[in-house]
């Protein structure tokens, strides 16, 4: 049960009837009280499974150190966000307003954690981002309370361009939804692909979240480019695969893709999948001490598999710890906090990685190919790739 | 655009215009027969596409499970108006959009208790898993023109029971005089209960068929019944033979609209829309 | 019927109430409520059209949105606009949509209005999710709130969360008394007839269609405004503010309320904001519940939250006259 249910409970009677309401604000935090984790992270919606397993890694994790950091012990205060922009600067207000959470942590949607990034950077409150991937977080919109675990838009597409190259590419066509994301991962792969001497004959975009995909294959038939990249997660992602593969392009013409394309869809692809290349920040089958035990753990635990969200979620509460280790579990010294975990070299499953100026992961991306429901590693795309984070300021 | 990929499109918009004829084809008979505008109509399609899924992982084939869905969803249908639509006849359209948006809030949720919020994946038959090479590039699925073919041999056979049988003189005679034809002794309640156990059972089948392509998941309803609104506006309400043209109008306006003016895409099919409805308001193929 | 000096005194309180609120409230339940009066504007100016003139519209929710945007888009990059200029361009811009978007949908009637409203909504909707008029689907960024400086003097400052609290709070106020002085306008009186028959109104020599679409284009212009204060409130607007569940959740909230009740409205929001709230708080499929509620409503509550107070009167009154 969350600790705020009976404040909300008076608020709901309170605004029904339209009278008045006395919520006393929660008194400043005491050196000896639990530092406040405020996660804001789907339990609903299309991401819910993304959500759950950030949770989950957080809190296995501050488990792991006994259920507490630094000799304070972590407190949680939950919102369900249901990747809803809209309700994300309210959202973000419940836990960075009402609730006064130390540290805010969240989110999978990109437009959920811009409005997020907002609202902590007013309140100048710690903020964390175990996933979402927009360029801007740590681009034009970086600042010393924020910090990502996971990875830009940019990094897993531009190490897949290089790969391209690699794997013999020289006129490709990209496909993805038309919103920053997707823009920005194109971005990314053009940017590698064209630099090596490859050229992009031709971007494609439909509007997100449309799924009629046949105009577009058609398209790419009729272009026959070496190589296709596309930017789809998700339902979409296992719709374009099975269409692609549908339409007799997966034997002709290799299919190219960030790793979001087959993680945690193969099964919804049916065999459509098998063999897919893509390239991104963890795979299946790395060769480390660290990750079989992390694996080991979380199996045990929740009873399913981690993934990389699941990882992302982890190195969030590892980089915290790092911070509250630094100033011996005193909030309040926000700078000192702040500049331990910009030089943190994070022991994550996926190895070990640090943190650019931006504070943005410096990081290994691999290359995998989907086998089964696995994406199994098979090489490194791109070593310690550093995302170039445009506009940033710091 | 050379002349194979022209053709290669217009088979894409046929398709893709047949499937949403489907879906919209129930939603008109609803509207037109019964005078009930039903919100909840993309939920029936969400539930068709998860039946399939669920039935097809239970007994291992996708045409058994449309076989065991379909009377399912009759009869949920049949359940449905018995309990709820049968207290919104003389009720006015307001509260009839208020209870079936009720409706789509409760199915999005009991669709997640009960199965979850993942996407998955429809194994298309092994008859049908085959594709036919069209260009040196491209193949078309087999799977997709069996689509197309059911739709049309349900277009055909929609047509002939509302013109041909007992019952769809009835259902004629009851969209145009409601009071007459219980005159006439024939049971009206029962006739709508049919009527609108049909137009879920059209929409559950749509969802069923269109799943191994389309993969089932969360909110899936929601696309499809804006659309189908569209084209029953466009058709005209009612008017069977309008949703097919409607429906196939739109089809070939969304895959051109994307491309040849990709970046306005999304609104190539409303454009079609306001252009209709300021030529004839009330839809091309308005009766009565 | 309740007598109007009790009805009246129960408008003051809860206006004070609501003046009072912030001072002894949370800042973030400060927030929440002047979301609630936000949108109360909003079902208020649907009501005109779903209550008083017997237009259902299913996509009221375009006006809303198409003045959150403007207001983002005329706002100049990292910098604030002047609010005596950016509000009443704003609210015209949404007003402009309604009066041409009118045009085609009062064409029509019964189920078709309803479809049409919601489809070109959908158009709307897809402008601004498509096209990169306002930043396609992930939406945009208002960076300043709007200035409110006039000859020199800034009588108050929205960055401050009082100031817009109480900008809002006189919104509503001002928007009540508008529309109550409007229905009572000869003008009104012919929305009403026209909600009651509107054949006889036309044989009547009025010119039902041009009344129609005034009211559409007011309604639309006032919807707006609730878009403006949603924008500067919250400083983001995305494509889903112009979306169908947008333009339902304020149908309910008129619903609920009570159709043809201003003051309905305002308790429409208040309760299915409410709702909401506690919905969410006992379990993440809160909309279970909330679509329970609205079958129920439909099926068991006619006349909405605006005819509870009476019915339970006369419920009342019959008691004490049996016993």
């Amino acid at each position: 049960m969350r600790k705020d249910l009976q404040a909300r409970r008076a608020f709901v009677r309170t605004m029904v009837a339209v009278a008045m309401a006395s919520l006393v604000p929660l008194g400043a935090a005491q050196a000896a009280d639990p530092v406040k984790v405020g996660l804001m992270l789907p339990a609903t919606g299309t991401f819910a499974a993304l959500g759950t397993a950030i949770s989950n890694a957080f809190r296995l994790y501050v488990e792991e150190q006994g259920g507490t950091l630094a000799g304070r012990e972590i407190q949680y205060a939950t919102v369900d966000d249901e990747s809803d922009p809209a309700k994300a600067t309210e959202n973000a207000n419940r836990l960075v307003v009402r609730d006064r959470v130390d540290v805010l942590v969240g989110t999978v949607h990109s437009g959920v954690a811009l409005a997020m990034a907002r609202v902590a950077r007013q309140r100048d409150t710690l903020f964390i981002v175990p996933n979402a991937g927009a360029g801007d977080l740590t681009g034009s919109l970086c600042a010393p309370n924020l910090f990502r675990t996971s990875f830009t838009n940019w990094q897993p597409a531009y190490a897949m361009g290089q790969a391209a190259l690699e794997r013999g590419a020289k006129s490709a066509v990209t496909l993805t939804w038309n919103y920053a994301a997707g823009q920005e991962a194109v971005k990314g792969f053009a940017q590698a692909f064209e630099a090596g001497g490859g050229k992009v004959v031709r971007e494609l975009a439909l509007p997100f979240p449309n799924v009629e995909f046949q105009a577009y294959l058609t398209e790419i038939a009729s272009l026959k480019p070496d190589a296709v990249y596309v930017f789809f997660a998700g339902a979409g992602a296992a719709k374009f695969v099975r269409d692609y593969a549908a339409a007799g392009l997966k034997d002709s013409i290799p299919l190219y893709s960030s790793g979001f394309l087959t993680d945690g869809t193969l099964e919804a692809m049916g065999g459509a999948g098998e063999g897919l290349i893509t390239a991104l920040h963890y795979a299946d089958g790395l060769d480390n001490a660290r990750d079989q035990a992390f694996r080991e753990k979380y199996q045990a635990k929740y009873g399913i598999a981690p993934d990389v969200y699941a990882v992302q979620g982890y190195d969030a509460a590892q980089l915290l710890h790092v911070g509250l280790e630094a100033v011996g579990g005193d909030v309040r010294k926000k700078a000192e906090m702040r500049a331990a975990m910009r030089a943190a070299t994070i022991d994550s499953p996926r190895g070990a990685f640090t943190l650019s100026a931006a504070h943005n992961p410096v990081q290994d991306i691999y290359l995998r190919r989907a086998e089964g429901n696995q994406n199994l590693v098979i090489g490194i795309a791109a070593e310690k790739l550093a995302d170039p984070a445009e506009g940033c300021n710091m | 655009m050379d002349l194979t990929t022209f053709l290669i499109q217009v088979l894409n918009a046929l398709q893709y215009g047949l499937l949403l004829f489907l879906v919209a084809s129930g939603l008109t008979l609803v509207f037109g027969i019964m005078g009930i505008i039903n919100l909840a109509h993309g939920s029936f399609y969400m539930i068709g596409a998860y039946m399939a899924f669920v039935l097809t992982s239970m007994t291992g084939n996708l045409m058994l499970a449309i076989a065991l869905g379909i009377p399912l969803a009759f009869a949920l249908g049949a359940l449905l108006e018995k309990l709820l639509f049968v207290h919104l006849y003389k009720r006015d359209h307001l509260e009839q959009v208020l209870l079936t948006y009720g409706l789509i809030l409760i199915f999005e949720e009991l669709r997640s208790l009960a199965v979850g919020d993942d996407v998955h994946g429809v194994a298309i038959p092994a008859l049908f898993s085959a594709s036919i090479p069209l260009s040196e590039t491209l193949s078309y699925p087999v799977y997709r023109l069996v689509i197309s073919a059911v739709c049309v041999v349900l277009a055909v056979g929609l047509y002939v029971l509302i013109q041909k049988t007992r019952l769809g003189m009835m259902i004629r005679a009851g969209s145009h005089d409601r009071e007459m034809v219980q005159a006439l002794g024939i049971d009206i309640n029962r006739l709508y209960m049919i009527v609108f156990a049909l137009g879920v059972a059209l929409a559950a089948l749509a969802g069923m068929l269109a799943a191994p392509v389309s993969s089932v998941y969360p909110g899936m309803g929601a696309s499809v019944l804006i659309i189908s609104f569209v084209i029953v506006v466009i058709g005209g309400v009612g008017s069977v033979w309008g949703a097919l043209v409607a429906a196939l109008v739109i089809g070939f306006a969304d895959t051109f609209g994307k491309v040849l003016v990709p970046e306005l895409a999304g609104l190539a099919v409303y454009l079609v829309m306001a252009a209709v409805l300021l030529w004839r308001p009330e839809g091309i193929f308005r009766k009565g | 019927m309740i007598p109007a000096s009790i009805s009246i005194a129960f408008r003051i309180a809860a206006l004070l109430a609501l003046a009072a609120f912030p001072l002894v409230g949370s800042e973030f339940y400060a927030e929440v409520v002047a979301k609630i009066l936000i949108l109360a504007i909003f079902a208020m100016s649907l009501d005109l059209l779903v209550g008083f003139t017997g237009l259902v519209s299913f996509g009221h929710a375009a006006y809303f949105g198409i003045a959150a945007y403007a207001v983002v888009l005329f706002s100049p990059p990292f910098a604030a606009a002047n609010l005596w200029w950016v509000l009443p361009a704003s609210m015209a811009v949404a007003a402009a949509a309604a009066f041409v978007i009118g045009l085609f949908v009062l064409r029509t009637k019964g189920i078709y209005f309803i479809m049409v409203t919601l489809a070109f909504a959908q158009m709307t909707y897809y402008i601004f999710h498509d096209t990169a008029l306002g930043g396609g689907s992930d939406g945009i960024y208002l960076d300043l709130k709007p200035d409110a400086t006039v000859a020199g003097i800034t009588p108050f400052d929205f960055a401050e969360p009082l100031h817009l609290y109480y900008f809002v709070l006189a919104a509503l106020v001002a928007v009540y008394v508008f529309l109550t002085l409007v229905l009572r306008s000869p003008f009104g009186r012919v929305l009403v007839g026209i909600r009651s028959n509107e054949h006889r109104m036309r044989s009547l020599g009025y010119a039902t269609f041009w009344y129609k679409l005034a009211a559409f284009t007011l309604a639309g212009g006032l919807a707006g405004l609730a878009g403006f204060l949603y924008a500067v409130l919250f400083g983001f607007v995305t494509p889903e503010y112009l979306s169908w569940h947008k333009s339902g959740d304020v149908l309910l909230m008129v619903i609920l309320g009570g159709m043809g009740n201003l003051a309905g409205a305002i308790a429409g929001a208040f309760a299915l904001v409410g709702l909401q709230e506690l919905f969410s708080d006992w379990t993440k499929h809160w909309q279970l519940l909330m679509g329970g509620v609205i079958v129920a409503a439909v099926l068991f509550m006619p006349g909405g939250l605006a005819a509870l107070p009476g019915r339970l009167i006369t419920l009342l009154q019959k008691r004490s006259g049996r016993g």
